[in-house]
């Protein structure tokens, strides 16, 4: 019952449309050759480097899971970059291209029109990431890292889209330009991810010691700091300075998961009028 | 087909619809009249499904479109003033996407499509993209596209908007076709004179408030009582004009090269003791006749012009 309500949601002319139209514009395998490019020149310019350190003499195991953390931290922040500017059009650019209103007409639910619409930008999205795997590749070559860690990984970064798109849904939704729905993404983006960030990092300058559970807390809001404790397990337990029965990664999931959900809904609420909801008087 | 009960919408604190009441029967193509900003396209909205009014019923074959939402959305056909397309699809490939969106299976679409592309006149369109279309063609094309799930109600809010006189006409008939068919039509639009032979009943709305409803012919003869004479005299216009600004009935009186127009607000009978009068008078008719008011002027009368 549950597999045909989804496949019912997710499998409809919305989603269909947005995926033709998507892979038609010149944009989209231009973003696509350009990560690629992007990541794989870091790839190989950490490789190089590596190569040319005689003390290491090149590549070995453990290199080769520096340089996995190291792309997995460079994939992250072009996940964080790229997926609002995916996210933050999507029903915003509908309103300004004047066909929002032809499509609420239809017999299409917010619920569809507003998960499909989440679900083919991020499938882009993670289009992009999958793309990348090859590079990945060479991780695997000089061993250090299982497959495991790598899948891992990656439900975390297709995790961490969605949580990331539905804010970009949400402010498209609620705002009527394009560029403020944007604006806006981007900058919670940045305020959630950064200021934890450097919050944690101030108050345990200032602070050392004491009141370290807040530090741990602030850094399970940020992913940067969920990855890392995805690699190492002993991260979570320094940053809170006690034994703790969840990591980092998964409080942080935890918490965006809510969020995320929330936002959906309101993006679903605030897509037509409410109509049913008002109680309306007769005059 | 559509009922609206004192229906009020308001942005704030300007009213944009002020407790509007309107029928409109099954089958009848209804000409929504007014001046921009009047309430035209809000009204249609709300019974578009796309705004809530602030207080009110509006029903679209007897569902209330507040409480309602999908089924009153089965029944119409809406076509905005302002619309895009999307820019990467085909002409087909456009219509086929709606034809989805309302739930027609695929082998019914392959089967409207075609017919809808002919009654529009885009059958050698149909593999071109849409934004490679012309402005006429895509509202033809927008037209089609609310006729994909053969609604009994059309919503077309101002259709001929900006379309050069070829493709206004081109959308007449279309509409005319259309009438044939058997469909409700609620229009709006500014080419409301030239469908004065296809709409049977005529709203007119000023400042959000329903100023006059009815057959045309029954307001025509409402404005009767402001009719305009137009006049030709062979010599002493002027002469003519100084005893016409003094009779009764008479408002107004001006001059052209074609005669005169004299702005009357007698009846018939009034109207034939000036003519015997002026005749007495030894002025020269040539002709007299009395103009005949078409949906402009009606609009333009009863209208303020705010």
């Amino acid at each position: 019952m549950m597999m045909l309500y989804l496949k019912q949601k997710l499998i409809n002319p919305v989603l269909e449309k947005e995926f033709r139209l998507r892979l038609r514009t010149i944009r989209s395998p231009l973003a696509l050759m350009f990560y690629l490019f992007a990541i794989g020149l870091i790839a190989f310019g950490f490789m190089y480097m590596m190569f040319n350190d005689y003390y290491y003499g090149g590549m070995n195991p453990e290199r080769s899971r520096e340089m996995f953390y190291f792309l997995s931290g460079v994939q992250l922040f072009l996940i964080l970059f790229m997926t609002p500017g995916l996210t933050a059009g999507v029903i915003s650019s509908e309103r300004e291209k004047q066909t929002l209103n032809i499509l609420l007409t239809t017999q299409q639910s917010s619920t569809t029109i507003i998960l499909s619409k989440l679900f083919s930008s991020i499938s882009f999205m993670i289009l992009i990431v999958f793309a990348t795997l090859p590079i990945y590749s060479i991780v695997f070559l000089f061993g250090g890292i299982s497959p495991s860690q790598v899948v891992f990984i990656f439900l975390f970064y297709i995790f961490l889209m969605f949580s990331l798109g539905a804010f970009g849904i949400l402010f498209s939704t609620i705002f009527k330009k394009t560029m403020i729905a944007i604006i806006t993404t981007y900058g919670t983006t940045i305020f959630l991810y950064g200021f934890t960030g450097l919050a944690a990092i101030f108050f345990e300058s200032i602070n050392r010691g004491v009141g370290s559970n807040l530090v741990g807390f602030l850094l399970s809001l940020n992913p940067l700091a969920a990855l890392i404790s995805m690699y190492d397990s002993n991260f979570t337990e320094q940053m809170f300075r006690s034994q703790k029965d969840f990591q980092i990664w998964e409080i942080f999931v935890f918490v965006y998961f809510i969020i995320m959900i929330i936002c959906i809904l309101l993006s679903i609420r605030f897509l037509r009028p409410a109509l049913k909801k008002k109680k309306l008087k007769q005059s | 087909m559509i009922e609206i009960n004192n229906l009020t919408k308001k942005y704030g604190n300007f009213t944009a619809l002020n407790n509007l009441n309107l029928n409109i029967s099954t089958g009848t193509v209804f000409g929504f009249v007014g001046p921009n900003g009047a309430g035209k396209s809000t009204t249609m909205s709300i019974l578009a499904t796309l705004l809530s009014p602030t207080t009110g019923s509006a029903k679209v074959g007897g569902y209330e479109v507040t409480k309602h939402p999908k089924e009153v959305r089965k029944l119409i056909g809406y076509m905005p003033d302002f619309f895009g397309v999307y820019d990467h699809f085909k002409t087909v490939e456009y219509l086929d996407f709606y034809g989805a969106s309302y739930g027609i299976p695929r082998n019914e679409r392959l089967q409207v499509i075609p017919q809808l592309l002919e009654l529009v006149n885009l059958s050698d369109k149909k593999d071109f993209y849409v934004d490679s279309l012309s402005r006429g063609m895509k509202q033809r094309l927008c037209l089609a596209r609310s006729l994909i799930h053969d609604p009994e109600l059309l919503i077309l809010d101002e259709p001929a908007s900006g379309l050069d006189p070829r493709a206004r006409i081109e959308m007449r008939e279309i509409l005319k076709e259309l009438k044939t068919m058997g469909k409700t039509i609620m229009i709006s639009s500014h080419i409301l004179p030239e469908l004065a032979e296809m709409v049977d009943e005529i709203g007119v709305i000023e400042n959000g408030v329903l100023v006059s409803q009815g057959k045309v012919s029954d307001i025509q003869n409402q404005l009767s009582s402001n009719r305009i004479l137009n006049i030709r005299i062979l010599e002493n216009k002027e002469r003519a004009m100084e005893q016409l600004r003094d009779e009764k009935f008479v408002a107004k009186v001006e001059a052209d090269e074609k005669g005169l127009q004299v702005h009357f607000s007698g009846e018939d009978k009034d109207q034939f003791e000036l003519l015997s009068k002026l005749m007495a008078d030894g002025h020269k008719i040539v002709s007299y006749s009395e103009a005949e008011a078409d949906l402009e002027d009606v609009f333009l009368a009863i209208t303020k012009g705010a």
